[in-house]
């Protein structure tokens, strides 16, 4: 009923188009048959079957969905708790520094939680002994901290829009408040919770400057994998990799779209 | 009834500590090493910095590493940089964000959904390969300049990569969500009403939108402004796969202190410059928050 | 109550089409909002159009503002085409339902900001102002800004803002909807003494019957689309035209039946569910055997314990249903013989014998033959 401009009209199309078609290019590449990856020499999927006998992407992948799903799973328990923590424990000591420190991740400079991170692996690994090596663990733990940033701000979110009143009237009924919080509170923000370790998991999957900081020799993940290769240029299978995973996210992303709107509508 | 309700107690304080103790560990205490050792002073040895305490356990702190930062140029030349290339970034970010999230907002319910997917959807898929795909663009032997060729537009290929054009467009492509998402969380509450209000006393379509609608979406912007400033003040990826190697960006200069020249100290004392820099935007962006937060309700 | 009809009157004979509506449409789509209506509206007029939601009423509202243009028909106002004219070039202001009052400016600048737009000089705007701040009475609260002021006040507030444009037309969406029950009662007579003393044409959306009654000159029920009945509060409430404005309008009892004679004055129409020939007054015309209802309000029936005497009047013999006390006036639900339910409504002026009636009590209704009308669809 209201009319958008054609200037915003405009503006749209070319917004989408910028964020697009450089995605778009990347696809249609990756069936380049050329080596060289910018001059096309016929439709071919040969990069695909290099792909799978790299070993090393394998390994890298490999690790990145392992350390991707443990950091997720943990980000989302701590988070979880910490959102309830803030939404539903209105005084405890401290409060105001737990806030700023949920908080603050979320707006950190990778460079500097890297930074800070690995610096605190080595004073204890001095102290300690642990971490001996660093690896899987060191980056898992990384992973976690800055996302249950992210899980605890929107379980926090949907906490805040829950009416309060649901978890007294299962207290009125008798329930005591740790059976509260199970029967009540966590299928409620379940929701939320799921989309907070779907956050979790991407952010991880993605991250390459944290994990450059606090991983050891040897281990490297997907992303450090693609890095060390363009930082050469563009080259072809990194073309099928990235058409791989834009492929992945894209069905990933419009089934739970497809499963929200279905959901919403019923 | 005093052990449940002791028992219930406990729950609140492990609901509390658990995720408290990690934060502390592994956030703030990091903190504090990183103040501790641009503090120090570098020595070649395994860490590389001298302790805080030597062994007469006097205190050995040094300002030298800030000292330098001061007195070298590179540094200062460095910061402003940044400063001024995610401030441009950003601006560049708002001029196409706001147009984009205001479309968005005033879309029919049904295609609203679509359209706000469509922006968050390049956000799931990795960073790196998202400025990756802009490298095979702007090449020399890139699809744009062999697009300009053949078209005859221009003779010899326009150098785009590894200028600052290109991280301006690597960091707009990049941050370009986390300016639309707020934006249009603001816009899209906003009170139609007011604007034809405005309309209905005198303004023509353009006024109304500058007496109201852009006063009104002033958190969205503050938001969406200072999302992309930050990250951008500190990024790496792009200055180093689309900048030059001139075109020093600060978080490219503590990367390569670090990883390149070893120099902990130093790497240490440039993020504590960065982060005491970060200081005003993050206030800033805290304090929009809780006002709109407050708004809200 | 009384100056409101002359008024009307006088402003409806000095000009009469002040505001012509010619057959207007609007489609959304396949949806057909406005329904190809016409109306005249007079000068000076407090106009109240009233509907449920979703009749079109707020289309036709947005349509004389300019926030949409009629599919087809035109709008004049004052001898002037409006019809494809963009809202900041009507001389028509609104009210609207939310206030929409700009929550980042001031009270005074709010108000201003019409003539700000209009590029009048400083101390002119100023002026007006004042006189406006003075006419909605929020003098002390100039620099408050909207969200320091209560739902009353910011709806002063966008009054004021509205009127400083001297309008030729105010147009109102749901002007009270916002305010809590006494605040509304008050603020319904400030808004009729506001529209005497500036005489500026008030056009009126609203869905609260009672609201309408009591502000307007004259009312357009509206549905559907279309105008089911235009007139003055009286008109409507007294001599419903159709089943529709009959039961949006107030309560009404009705009684199916059949034109059985036509005279001069009354008609008679014998009702197969009572089985009794009924007076009523008719507005439309009508033949023998044609299938009515026949409507009477609930205040026209009077109760008694003995038969009433009068022979004119229409009597039925029921039991009290159900009854309840609402202090000026109590309602009951009268079982007629074969099940129907009669609604009455009687004063508690006296302490008459009607205070004392119980649950299951024999009782009489009667009413006036002229008290029924006959809805022919």
């Amino acid at each position: 009923m209201r009319k958008t401009s054609r200037f915003t009209t405009s503006v749209l199309a070319f917004g989408y188009a910028f964020l697009y078609i450089p995605l778009l290019l990347v696809v249609v590449y990756s069936f380049n048959d050329s080596r060289i990856a910018t001059v096309w020499g016929g439709f071919s999927t040969r990069w695909y079957g290099a792909l799978w006998q790299n070993d090393q992407v394998l390994d890298a992948a490999l690790l990145s969905f392992r350390v991707a799903f443990t950091a997720a799973s943990m980000a989302t328990v701590l988070g979880t708790m910490a959102g309830l923590a803030l939404a539903r424990f209105r005084r405890f000591r401290g409060r105001t520094l737990f806030s700023g420190m949920i908080t603050s991740p979320l707006v950190m400079p990778e460079v500097i939680t890297g930074l800070s991170l690995l610096l605190l692996f080595v004073s204890l690994q001095q102290l300690t002994g642990w971490p001996g090596q660093r690896g899987f663990s060191t980056i898992t733990i990384a992973h976690t901290t800055f996302a249950m940033a992210y899980v605890a701000i929107i379980v926090q979110s949907r906490l805040a829009a829950m009416d309060e009143s649901l978890e007294e009237a299962a207290m009125d009924l008798g329930g005591r408040p740790l059976r509260v919080v199970f029967d009540i509170t966590l299928p409620l923000i379940a929701p939320a919770m799921i989309a907070g370790w779907l956050l979790a998991f991407t952010l991880s999957l993605d991250d390459l400057v944290i994990a450059s900081f606090v991983s050891g020799p040897g281990s490297s993940t997907l992303p450090m994998y693609i890095f060390s290769k363009v930082k050469l240029g563009v080259s072809p299978d990194i073309n099928a990799l990235a058409t791989l995973i834009i492929a992945i996210v894209t069905i990933g992303v419009l089934i739970a779209w497809l499963a929200t709107r279905r959901t919403r509508s019923a | 009834m005093a052990g449940s309700v002791n028992r219930d107690n406990l729950w609140q304080r492990v609901a509390i500590a658990t995720p408290y103790l990690w934060l502390l560990l592994f956030f703030l205490i990091p903190f504090i090493i990183i103040l501790k050792i641009s503090l120090a002073d570098p020595v070649i040895a395994q860490p590389p910095f001298t302790p805080t305490f030597d062994e007469q356990g006097a205190l050995s702190i040094s300002l030298d590493n800030f000292r330098f930062l001061l007195t070298d140029d590179l540094y200062a030349i460095t910061y402003l940089r940044s400063v001024v290339i995610a401030g441009i970034a950003t601006l560049l970010c708002l001029a196409l964000g706001f147009p984009m999230a205001y479309g968005i907002s005033r879309a029919r319910e049904q295609t609203r959904g679509l359209l706000l997917l469509l922006i968050v959807l390049p956000f799931w898929i990795s960073f790196l390969l998202r400025v990756y795909a802009w490298m095979g663009l702007m090449n020399n032997h890139g699809v744009i300049n062999n697009t300009l060729l053949w078209l005859g537009v221009i003779d010899a290929p326009i150098q785009m990569m590894y200028t600052d054009i290109a991280v301006f467009v690597g960091l707009v492509y990049s941050y370009l969500p986390f300016m639309v998402l707020p934006l249009y969380a603001t816009l899209e509450r906003m009170d139609l009403d007011l604007v034809e209000a405005a309309q209905d006393l005198g303004a023509t379509r353009t006024r109304a939108f500058w007496d109201v609608t852009w006063p009104l979406s002033r958190p969205g912007v503050v938001a969406g402004c200072m999302l992309v400033f930050i990250p951008a003040m500190g990024e790496y990826v792009i200055p180093y796969l689309l900048g030059g190697p001139e075109s020093l960006l600060i978080g490219r200069v503590l990367f390569d202190e670090f990883f390149v020249n070893r120099d902990w100290p130093l790497a240490s004392a440039v993020a504590v410059v960065l982060l005491l820099l970060l200081v005003v935007p993050i206030v800033i962006l805290q304090r929009n928050q809780a006002r709109d937060a407050e708004a809200a309700t | 109550m009384e100056y409101k009809q002359e008024q009307s009157k006088a402003a409806q004979e000095e000009n009469s089409s002040f505001i012509r509506i010619s057959n207007v449409s609007k489609h959304f789509g396949d949806f057909v909002a406005v329904d190809d209506v016409s109306l005249d509206i007079g000068k000076g007029e407090l106009f109240s159009i009233l509907g449920g939601s979703g009749c079109g009423k707020t289309t036709l509202l947005r349509m004389l503002a300019g926030f949409e243009v009629p599919s087809g028909g035109s709008i004049e106002i004052d001898g002037l085409d409006v019809t494809r004219l963009p809202p900041y070039e009507r001389p028509v202001n609104m009210m609207f339902q939310s206030y929409a009052v700009f929550p980042h400016m001031n009270v005074e600048k709010n108000i201003a900001y019409g003539l700000v737009k209009d590029g009048l000089p400083k101390n002119e705007i100023r002026k007006h102002v004042d006189e406006m701040l003075e006419l909605v009475q929020l003098g002390d609260f100039r620099r408050r800004k909207p969200a320091q002021l209560s739902g009353g006040q910011r709806q002063r507030v966008a009054l004021a803002r509205a009127l400083i444009k001297k309008p030729k037309v105010l147009l109102l969406d749901e002007p009270l909807a916002a305010l809590d029950k006494k605040l509304r009662e008050r603020t319904q007579f400030e808004l009729m003494n506001i529209q005497y003393e500036t005489g500026i044409t008030f056009v009126v959306v609203t869905h609260d019957q009672e609201e309408a009654m009591t502000l307007s000159s004259r009312i357009a029920v509206m549905d559907k689309g279309q105008f089911r009945q235009v007139g003055t509060p009286k008109e409507v409430y007294e001599f419903p035209d159709n089943r529709f404005v009959a039961g949006f309008i107030g309560t009404i009892n009705t009684f199916h039946g059949s034109i059985a004679s036509i005279s001069e004055e009354t008609l008679s129409v014998y009702s197969d569910e009572l089985q009794l020939t009924l007076p009523a007054l008719g507005t439309h015309p009508v033949e023998v055997g044609q299938e009515v209802d026949i409507a009477v309000r609930p205040e026209k029936i009077f109760l008694s314990r003995d038969e009433p005497d009068n022979p004119d009047d229409v009597r039925i013999q029921g039991v009290v249903d159900d009854l309840g006390y609402l202090g000026n006036r109590s309602l009951y639900r009268i079982r007629l013989a074969n099940g129907k339910i009669v609604q009455v409504s009687s004063q508690n002026r006296r302490r008459s014998v009607t205070r004392f009636l119980e649950w299951e009590d024999k009782v009489w209704i009667s009413w006036r033959p002229r008290s029924a009308v006959v809805l022919v669809d």
